[in-house]
């Protein structure tokens, strides 16, 4: 299978502001890694998952991929094209192959612009299409996306639609330039239980259907188990274990993997739980633990673990973990 | 005195209705609600965003903002209406006998007030009696009981991380140790593995302090797992109540199967999710006849027409539908 997209070693750090007295008198800049170097590859046709806690840098490493952020070190392929420095014109031709949907519906579609248009943008951006071919575009996208008929919703504003009816025209939005990878960040955790599962059944359908590729980022593993061919967990902006969904889930090694698992809820009032107690809280990712970033939490640190950081290594069915213990 | 009556329940409601008065029309957010809840126990109240699931919690302690207005039934904490209350007496009930922990701990602490001062206005407001010294040590011990270090008491609340902010709007919930604990969404702010630490918190103090719990939360996973019984809510109306033994094996209402349905489960192999199709109605204008008929697979024309009454299936366990009632019927004349 060929990658679509392909990240080497991927950072982002964001400087920390300080007061005028503070840069005074201190020399040091701090940062805050929000990325600190993270490797994956993304085949096609799959869903790949980025899931962790907020704060793990899941939401930054997206928003690098579609370069929305420019990232501090590391390299971005796409296509096996090297994107990392692209800008300009040919940023803007890249921008018609990846798309993002974002966490929030009711922020990331204008409130004066009616559906119709709002959908129909990307097209006028990238010359694909307009007037009344445009118009048969966005009603197209409009059905496929489930807001039928499309007659109606097309010149409605966002506020007369629902959380999930506007979610539904942020991914039509997304995808009428047809793109080849899509980056979903968090696409369902605001919309109501009922209909999460129906929007998420239709990404997947669309996958299908439009050939696509999804990277999906989300804090909710039982989410990400339904969705994902694989899965990457993240922990103070690093991939702590990657794998195919069935493994990470029934064979989770990384004690942090372990422990996340643990304290997922489970509806069944019969299951006794045995939640994995971990120390303390997730440490600011200013200051990050030496070694091991996770072994000031972890329940099985050894002398090891404070003074080597572990890599991330491929033990065997396509399943990586950077723990010590293996 | 009956002898039957083992113990009197600590909240009764009855008929309870709560309506937003808007500028665009009435909403009905709480329609005829009903249920009991014993001391010690600990209930979910589960449903969607515009379910009423936060209205409801809100008007036990009558607390709904404006332009809602409890219009009609009956509120009975330990047998005190609290409807016909002053706001006087109403004021000595809330945080006394009924504390309220709301979702997000970030806009719920004073930011220019230490954790400390936050304890001492609540102590000093229900009980004038306590002495100035042993304030400070009531305010420490809830803060220990929480798991936060007493000698953070002196702290500013942007000092505390999410979780441990939440864990101090805990402490100052059972600061004077209340009978009933309502909690709005306590978790949905918070990471998985503090929300397992916090709902781990609030078991271990009902088992110390025997109060009673009430959890609103949109997560049917977490009130399967912690909940003794079960209320779901949909468009306002109570749809079904159960133990949560019974919601989970014999779930009666279609909207409750629909649910149980599209959640899933991270310890089974294979699932297939199933989605209740269509959305929740616009309540400025509700359908007619049972609330859920535009979604639900069972619907005859009875339901489209008509309300359907709340009726008890098995002991315990309450279902407001036509179809259960249709069932019940049919074993009957067996």
């Amino acid at each position: 299978m060929s990658a679509v997209a392909n990240v080497e070693d991927l950072k982002k750090y964001f400087p920390v502001q300080k007061s005028f007295f503070e840069r005074l008198f201190t020399r040091t800049r701090d940062f805050v890694k929000a990325v600190d170097g993270i490797s994956f590859s993304i085949r096609r046709g799959e869903v790949f998952t980025l899931a962790g806690e907020s704060g793990c840098g899941k939401t930054t490493a997206g928003k690098l991929l579609v370069r929305l952020l420019e990232p501090t070190g590391g390299k971005i392929f796409f296509d096996d094209k090297d994107i990392t420095n692209l800008n300009g014109e040919e940023l803007r031709l890249l921008r018609r192959k990846i798309q993002i949907i974002f966490q929030d519906p009711y922020a990331s579609l204008n409130p004066r612009m009616r559906i119709g248009p709002a959908v129909g943008h990307p097209l006028e951006i990238h010359n694909l299409a307009k007037g009344t071919e445009k118009r048969r575009n966005v009603m197209e996208i409009l059905e496929k996306v489930g807001l039928t008929p499309s007659e109606q919703f097309i010149d409605l504003y966002p506020h007369q639609l629902s959380g999930g009816q506007r979610q539904r025209a942020a991914l039509a939005r997304s995808l009428i330039t047809e793109p080849e990878f899509v980056v979903a960040d968090e696409p369902v955790s605001m919309i109501d239980v009922s209909l999460r599962t129906t929007l998420i059944d239709l990404m997947l359908d669309l996958r299908k259907e439009l050939g696509l590729t999804y990277l999906f980022i989300t804090h909710d593993l039982a989410v990400a188990k339904y969705i994902s061919d694989r899965i990457a967990i993240m922990y103070l902006g690093k991939i702590i274990e990657m794998g195919e969904k069935g493994e990470i889930f029934l064979n989770p090694l990384h004690p942090y993997t372990q422990a996340l698992l643990s304290a997922i809820p489970v509806p069944d009032p019969e299951r006794k739980r045995k939640t994995i107690e971990l120390k303390g809280e997730v440490p600011s990712a200013i200051n990050i633990p030496s070694g091991c970033r996770f072994h000031p939490r972890c329940p099985k640190a050894f002398d090891r673990c404070p003074l080597e950081e572990p890599a991330l290594l491929d033990i065997g069915k396509d399943h990586f973990v950077a723990c010590h213990l293996y | 005195m009956n002898n039957d009556v083992i113990s009197l329940p600590l909240l009764e409601i009855d008929s309870l209705t709560t309506d937003y008065r808007t500028r665009r029309g009435n909403i009905r957010a709480v329609d005829n609600v009903s249920f009991t809840l014993g001391k010690g126990e600990t209930l979910g109240l589960v449903g969607e965003s515009g379910s009423g699931k936060s209205t409801l919690g809100l008007s036990i302690i009558r607390l709904v903002p404006t332009p809602g207005v409890i219009v009609n039934g009956h509120i009975r904490i330990d047998e005190t209406d609290i409807l016909s209350l002053s706001e006087e007496e109403m004021r000595s009930i809330r945080g006394k006998k009924v504390a309220f922990v709301f979702q997000d701990p970030m806009t719920s602490l004073n930011p220019v007030k230490k954790v400390g001062a936050h304890f001492v206005e609540l102590i000093r407001t229900h009980e004038p009696n306590v002495s100035e010294r042993e304030t400070p040590e009531r305010a420490k011990k809830a803060l220990n009981d929480v798991g936060i270090l007493p000698e953070r008491i002196n702290d500013y609340p942007h000092q505390f991380s999410g979780g441990m902010r939440q864990r101090i709007m805990i402490a100052l919930a059972i600061a004077l140790n209340p009978d009933l604990v309502i909690a709005d969404e306590p978790t949905t702010a918070l990471d998985v593995i503090v929300q397992a630490k916090i709902l781990d918190l609030l078991k271990s103090l009902r088992d110390t302090y025997g109060m009673a719990l009430i959890l609103i939360t949109h997560d049917l996973s977490i009130v399967l797992e912690r909940c003794d019984k079960i209320i779901v809510m949909y468009a306002g109306n109570l749809v079904e109540y159960a133990s949560s033994m019974e919601l989970h094996k014999n779930p009666r209402h279609p909207y409750t199967q629909g649910l149980l349905q599209s959640i899933p489960n991270i310890e089974l192999a294979e699932q297939k999710l199933e989605a209740i199709p269509g959305s929740p109605p616009n309540l400025l204008n509700p359908p007619k006849g049972c609330q859920f008929w535009p979604r639900c697979s069972f619907a005859k024309k009875r339901c489209r027409v008509e309300e359907p009454p709340i009726i008890e299936s098995s002991s315990g366990h309450f279902v407001r539908c036509f179809r259960e009632a249709r069932n019940l019927e049919r074993s009957r004349k067996c």
